[in-house]
């Protein structure tokens, strides 16, 4: 222990013995006070890197995109329906792109939001307690599959199972089995937050129902439904942003060519699809087609974004209902 | 008293007697539609194990682990591509946990309510919704040109560990706000400092959550294929990276970082995409260890969720 001059001063100021131990400690505690601001600081910055994150990816694909649209410009991009950057005499209409992804979250929901609501309503009203210890982390196990591996299922199992039973005139790629596909990937999304919202609505309402002769059905239908309502829309529109954004499935089972259709029987390439293809080439850093990726990109972040803020509104006022 | 017509009543009774078993048959009914959904959902999930299992199972030997991808589908293999996604997990894991669980830690712990907190929260939340090729996109812009790493292992662990983010993030959110605040007033009552508190209380005793999450953020980050895509991972690569561990002082190695590499869902894509049905084999093969390795994770962090929760004594 080394003697501080402040020890000396109240040792010969003749203060009691026990003072030199207490200004040590009020030493030692001003030490304690920083050391515990510098991780207060610390633990903040790692708070601050998920808002370093939006806003870099953000400037990013605005700035890109801005070199992006003094090539092409901004109506041309908007409204232009072939997508050819890669040809010798390219054009650049994401409408094409905009149009694949459109059909294939569509179809996607098709299957997704039926199948999801279902299995919410049965989990939350009906599933005995031991079968929903089973089924949802079975759905868990479902929503956590690599979305390459449903991209093989996609391509090398179910566009040949439907074109050797009920679809022969099915292409080989093709938007309505990657639809289908990511509509699977996606019921577990919608089942779990549909399931949340509609277990939030309080017991008393339920038992209201019962009271004036409901049964369980109608009162999942009549009262838990309507109740839970803007729980449930904000679980399809989280579903619809997560379908948008999926990559490999469409990639691998979709097809490569953007192609204005919302024919599900025709092969198109999505946003995604068209960023990962061109990024599997050799990029030259700066170039057109470097860019065309950001501006894609830029398209996909907007129209999840809308998605995902209406998704969080929606179930914010529902929350604050109940 | 027996005002009432009797016919009539008998007819009432009847009428509402057929109502409730038509009610109750509904109900049974609907009940079953619930069942079968999850169970279509479910034999998806098993059909597409399976029709991996049998495509890629006679591809599956010791040789496919060990050999280096090659031009000859029989003797191509994913020991690159395994190694790869292996060393990338490594980064992730380094950069996602302390970011992680210490941005979990400010919001419950430190935050107070204004608007530095309200804006970590929106962007943690709007975080998990950008979709991945969004990150690869960031990681294209920021990582491999402004700050030059390249299409390196460190970038693709990086950008692995920002899109994991939030899933560490609201599962260790979620394990810290199980212990009660009579342990951490117990501990201020014994003079302990806030960091005090969390380092010897709070985070020992909600460690089993902490981990469920960061294995549930693994498990996601090991299939991801499209952010990596985006950076420009190569997919055919027959060369390791340097080992991380040498003979010689000071026995760790960081030069694998700025290797190139490639990992397992890469390559499978690369071999999907490819004709020959040959290669589409070797897709199955390592689609089979991906989704098993994905799927043993995921059991795994249910498991452990489960004993936790068995656990809680509080």
């Amino acid at each position: 222990m080394k003697e501080s001059p402040e020890m000396q001063q109240s040792v010969a100021l003749g203060t009691a013995a026990a003072a030199g131990p207490v200004t040590e400690d009020l030493k030692h505690k001003r030490g304690r006070i920083l050391k515990e601001r510098l991780i207060e600081l610390l633990l903040m910055l790692a708070g601050l890197v998920a808002v370093f994150t939006t806003v870099t990816i953000t400037v990013i694909l605005v700035y890109e995109s801005l070199g992006f649209f003094q090539f092409v410009t901004v109506w041309e991009f908007l409204t232009g329906t072939v997508w050819t950057p890669l040809f010798a005499n390219p054009s650049y209409g994401i409408l094409p792109l905009v149009s694949g992804t459109l059909t294939i979250t569509f179809v996607a929901l098709i299957v997704a939001v039926p199948m999801g609501t279902i299995i919410a309503i049965y989990l939350s009203e009906f599933a005995p307690h031991r079968v929903r210890e089973i089924i949802k982390p079975a759905l868990e196990l479902i929503a956590a599959v690599p979305t390459i591996v449903f991209g093989y299922f996609a391509l090398l199992f179910v566009t040949p199972l439907l074109q050797a039973t009920i679809m022969p005139n099915l292409p080989g790629f093709n938007m309505l089995v990657p639809g289908i596909v990511v509509g699977v990937a996606t019921i577990p999304t919608i089942a779990s937050l549909a399931e949340d919202a509609m277990r939030a609505v309080p017991m008393s309402m339920r038992e209201g129902a019962y009271a004036v002769g409901s049964n369980k059905l109608q009162t999942a239908l009549r009262v838990v439904m309507p109740a839970s309502v803007s729980g449930v829309v904000a679980a399809y529109v989280l579903a619809a942003a997560r379908a948008i954004g999926e990559t490999m499935v469409v990639a691998i089972a979709a097809g490569q060519n953007a192609n204005f259709t919302f024919n599900p029987m025709e092969a198109a390439a999505t946003l995604t699809a068209y960023i990962a293809q061109v990024s599997l080439g050799d990029l030259e850093h700066g170039s057109v087609a470097y860019r065309s990726i950001f501006a894609a990109g830029l398209i996909l972040l907007l129209m999840t974004l809308v998605l995902n803020v209406a998704g969080h509104f929606l179930r914010r006022r529902f929350r604050r209902t109940y | 008293m027996s005002a009432l017509a009797p016919t009539g009543h008998d007819r009432q009774i009847s009428e509402l007697r057929a109502l409730i078993a038509s009610g109750k048959r509904k109900q049974v009914i609907f009940a079953a539609a619930g069942v079968l959904c999850t169970a279509f959902a479910v034999l998806v999930l098993i059909a597409a194990f399976l029709d991996l299992l049998i495509d890629g199972l006679p591809r599956l030997s010791w040789s496919f682990l060990t050999n280096f991808p090659s031009r000859r589908a029989s003797e191509a293999g994913i020991l690159s591509a395994w190694i790869g996604s292996a060393m990338v997990m490594l980064v992730t894991i380094f950069a996602a946990v302390p970011i992680g669980v210490g941005a979990a830690v400010y919001l419950e712990e430190y935050a107070k309510k204004n608007w530095i907190t309200d804006l970590i929260e929106i962007n943690v939340t709007n975080l998990a919704g950008v979709p991945s090729i969004v990150f690869g996109l960031l990681a294209l812009g920021l990582f491999v040109h402004q700050f030059g790493f390249g299409e390196a292992v460190l970038t693709a662990g990086l950008t692995l560990a920002l899109l994991i983010l939030p899933i560490v993030i609201v599962s260790s959110r979620e394990a810290l706000r199980t212990v009660p605040s009579h342990i951490r007033e117990a501990a201020y009552a014994m003079g302990a400092t806030r960091w005090q508190m969390i380092s010897d209380h709070l985070l020992p005793y909600s460690r089993g959550g902490i981990l469920t999450g960061i294995i549930l953020g693994m498990a996601e980050a090991i299939g991801q294929t499209a952010p990596l895509i985006t950076i420009g991972a190569l997919t055919f690569i027959a060369f390791l990276p340097p080992t991380p561990v040498t003979g010689e002082f000071p026995f760790l190695n960081f030069a694998w970082i700025w290797s190139e590499f490639t990992v397992l869902p890469i390559q499978m894509y690369n071999w999907v995409s490819r004709p020959d049905r040959a290669f589409q084999l070797n897709a199955a093969a390592a689609g089979v260890i991906l989704l098993g390795m994905t799927l043993v994770m995921n059991g795994l962090a249910i498991y452990l969720r489960y004993q936790v929760r068995k656990k809680i004594k509080w």
